[in-house]
């Protein structure tokens, strides 16, 4: 495998990543209004990610910065391209992510229901658009000769890409509703699980046709194939383990369905990495979107060398704040 | 098009503001993260509970920044591509490696580490958890590097060679660009200018509450310790402040006339420093000023006798080296922005140093003008470190990488001036209200002072913090 090549797939590492821990992240923020019954309730779905969301979130600007380091070309086009879409995911990241900081600084319940509508949203936007950009870039878009996008906002919430909105919106929602449950006890854990069984059977129907579109699209090529059965298994054995109050297994194979999902629209998309719609001339590819090869040769190294130091103190970040939270540890604890 | 709508104007404005406005953050986080690193060790070596106190209160109000620090930088990165596409498809080779080093090196560590800070003063041991605090303080010194080498090479292109075939800059020597003599300078510049906007924010909290006379206890020493970052860190500013005006000089002595107001070239003592001057700096219409001689010769060259060069005999060089157009700045924003970062940066070492004679030996000073003054430490400190940031890369213009690509050539050309004008409407609407509610949030804070030492558990004496939960 050549550098460039070993590169698309690093950047397909970073992005299952992001959306497998942003994904929970943004579906415990969207459950806030499903769950969350009274002021403690609230606090302790916030308090399941805590101490995880900025690490969380902070792939996502690994995953762009390597982009921008190793594909120059598909980070310009895709960033110049979805222009508003991007601006629409910013600001709701940015409502978000202020929104856990400030709401317990104040003790007023207005106060707090705002930043939790914030949270809400900030959640919810961008687990939608993930999807409607990811699917966007493996059916291609417009682009002229220097590579740069030529259709507008409305030409990127066509049927299949907000089918694939819906996709991401749903998987994560469900995806951080097994979290809560997970990392709860009593009387949250089991709505969480009833929860999660509803919106899981949703979740696999709309996520089946994405699957089935996306097979189209990609010219039902075999190893897309391969990945999306594993996709649709994993997806389909994590409501069954959920079902059956084994919320841990669940969670792994919620985060496997995202895997091999992700892994399914990257071998669509392979060996481009933005196919234009209009003049297949004009597509960019892992060869001529990428970086020089020592560049890419230093991006090698280093991540070979931190990328395992980064899982390790991740997991054991993980490890360390392992326990359920309760309403009684959210009681006696100060804010 | 309509000029308003014009997006390279636009997309500038919009970088410059979000830029700012990031960095309002970023030395608060690197100064305080450092700070709190600095009471809790205090702390874990004499077990004296006031360093406690002062470990939360300080971490708090370092706290309230943090989630805005983080999420407005996702904005810088992303606005590369959005705004500056054809600046990311040309440079993309070489300045996204160190923006790739300083997420894989330094954001993850500052993220993760943040957390176990926050929440794990009840699950790690206490050697432990102070450690988590010094990892985030080392990730955000170290995220500060990588950027200000990605910074650098806008301003002093090195470790790169020109692609024909692919019509763009590609690293040959990340060496090189990570030693970029501009960025040995601005990185330490950056780093102790951040302490001082640090030592300003403690300053101005412990002053409020002394001037009330309350949480002495706490507050005495916090506003000593204060007043030791800033001068400390106000002479190691100074310091490499001048090895970055020498670098500059070498490196974009544009920028130097421009910051001088320099039209013709001066030597010895014609080269003088004009400490103010009225009238408009363009060099026709100067009516009074004040000068010291020698200075600008001294500064750009170290020697009394150097040369300095003017912006009319640069303006001829660039325009035979680089084809016709206009290589000057724009002159009284440089001049001024380079004033006001000296004069207040300054102002802030001696107002320290007048602050530690008036305090020593444990006096209070009664004058409550004093008390006054004090409080604008942090403001003028932050506004200090902005005029810097403003000058240098004002100072740039109309490069954005100096010598290979012009600010108006780097333009995302498919993203309309409609659209610009609708994300710099966005954002600044959505800064302006978490501004407020920010300012409010810190100064409510603050305003509390430090909560009361926890009691000492009854059976072994041990002073255990509380959890911490949103």
């Amino acid at each position: 495998m050549d550098l460039p090549t070993l590169w698309f797939w690093i950047i397909a590492g970073l992005f299952i990543g992001y959306f497998v821990l942003d994904g929970f992240d943004f579906g415990v923020g969207m459950s806030l209004p499903f769950l969350g019954r009274d002021e403690a309730d609230r606090r302790v779905l916030i308090n399941t990610i805590g101490p995880v969301w900025d690490l969380n979130e902070t792939w996502l600007i690994v995953a762009g910065a390597c982009l921008f380091a190793a594909f120059p070309e598909w980070y310009a086009t895709l960033f110049s391209g979805f222009y508003l879409a991007l601006l629409l995911i910013l600001l709701a990241l940015i409502a978000r992510g202020v929104s856990f900081e400030y709401r317990h600084q104040r003790p007023e319940s207005q106060w707090k229901s705002w930043f939790d509508g914030m949270i809400i949203v900030g959640s919810a936007v961008p687990a939608l658009l993930w999807g409607v950009a990811f699917a966007n870039i493996v059916q291609g878009v417009p682009l002229d000769e220097g590579h740069n996008y030529t259709g507008t906002l409305i030409d990127l919430l066509n049927p299949y890409a907000l089918l694939g909105g819906l996709t991401t919106l749903l998987l994560f929602f469900t995806h951080g509703v097994v979290f809560v449950s997970l990392k709860t006890t009593d009387e949250m854990r089991v709505r969480a699980r009833n929860l999660a069984v509803r919106s899981g059977l949703i979740t696999i129907v709309v996520a089946a046709l994405f699957l089935i579109w996306t097979a189209v699209i990609a010219e039902f090529a075999f190893m897309y194939l391969v990945l999306a059965t594993l996709a649709a298994l994993a997806l389909i054995g994590s409501w069954f383990l959920n079902r059956a109050g084994s919320e841990g297994w669940s969670f792994a194979l919620g985060a496997a369905t995202i895997a091999f999902a992700v892994l399914a629209l990257f071998t669509a998309l392979f060996p481009d990495v933005m196919p234009a719609s209009n003049d297949p001339a004009n597509s960019l590819t892992i060869a001529n979107a990428s970086s020089s090869t020592y560049t890419l040769t230093v991006m090698s190294w280093t991540a070979l060398v931190f990328l395992p130091l980064i899982l390790a103190y991740q997991g054991w970040t993980y490890w360390i704040f392992r326990k359920r939270v309760t309403r009684a540890h959210i009681e006696v604890a100060q804010h | 098009m309509n000029d308003w709508l014009d997006p390279l104007l636009l997309s500038r404005w919009q970088f410059g503001l979000t830029t700012i406005y990031h960095f309002l953050f970023v030395p608060i986080t690197i100064g305080m993260s450092l700070t709190a690193a600095v009471y809790q060790t205090a702390w874990y070596r004499t077990g004296k509970v006031h360093y406690l106190q002062l470990t939360r209160f300080f971490g708090s109000l370092f706290l309230i920044n943090f989630a805005m620090g983080v999420v407005t930088g996702i904005v810088q990165e992303f606005q590369f591509g959005m705004n500056w596409s054809t600046y990311s498809r040309f440079v993309g080779d070489v300045f996204g490696a160190p923006l790739a080093l300083e997420g894989l090196l330094a954001f993850f560590l500052e993220a993760t580490f943040i957390g176990l800070w926050i929440f794990g003063w009840d699950k790690l041991p206490r050697g432990m958890h102070l450690a988590t605090i010094w990892v985030v303080s080392i990730g955000s010194i170290l995220s500060a590097y990588f950027i200000i080498a990605a910074n650098a090479f806008m301003q002093n292109p090195v470790g790169y060679e020109l692609n024909e075939a692919r019509g763009r800059a590609e690293l040959t020597d990340i060496w090189a660009l990570l030693t970029n003599k501009v960025a040995l300078a601005a990185f330490p510049h950056t780093i102790f200018a951040s302490f001082m906007v640090a030592a300003g924010l403690i300053i101005t909290v412990a002053a409020w509450h002394l001037a009330r006379h309350q949480n002495l206890v706490t507050m005495r020493p916090a506003l000593k310790f204060g007043l030791w970052m800033m001068v400390g860190s106000g002479i190691l500013t100074t310091l490499s402040g001048d090895q970055l005006g020498l670098a500059m000089v070498q490196t974009q002595p544009m920028k130097m006339a421009a910051a001088e107001a320099l039209y013709d070239t001066a030597t010895g003592a014609d080269a003088s420093f004009s400490i103010f001057t009225w009238g408009t700096p363009d060099g026709s219409s100067e009516l009074f000023s004040i000068r010291i001689p020698y200075l600008l010769s001294f500064l750009s060259t170290h020697t009394l006798t150097g040369t300095v060069e003017g912006i009319n005999d640069l303006q001829a060089q660039y325009t035979q080296l680089y084809g016709p157009g206009d290589y000057t700045p724009v002159i009284w924003i440089t001049y001024w922005a380079f004033r006001w970062m000296i004069g207040l940066g300054l102002l802030h070492v001696i107002v320290a140093v007048v602050g530690l004679w008036l305090t020593r030996k444990g006096r209070m000073p009664k004058n409550k003008w004093i008390w006054r003054a004090a409080i604008w430490s942090f403001p003028l400190s932050l506004a200090a470190m902005i005029m810097g940031w403003i000058f240098t890369e004002m100072g740039r213009q109309p490069w954005i990488v100096f010598s290979l690509l012009k600010t108006q050539d780097a333009v995302s050309p498919n993203v309309t001036g409609l659209e610009v004008l609708i994300s710099l409407i966005a954002f600044t609407v959505i800064y302006g209200i978490l501004a407020v509610v920010e300012f409010k949030l810190i100064k409510r804070a603050a305003q509390k002072g430090p909560a009361p030492a926890p009691e000492p558990d009854a059976e072994s004496g041990e002073i255990k913090p509380l959890t911490t939960v949103y």
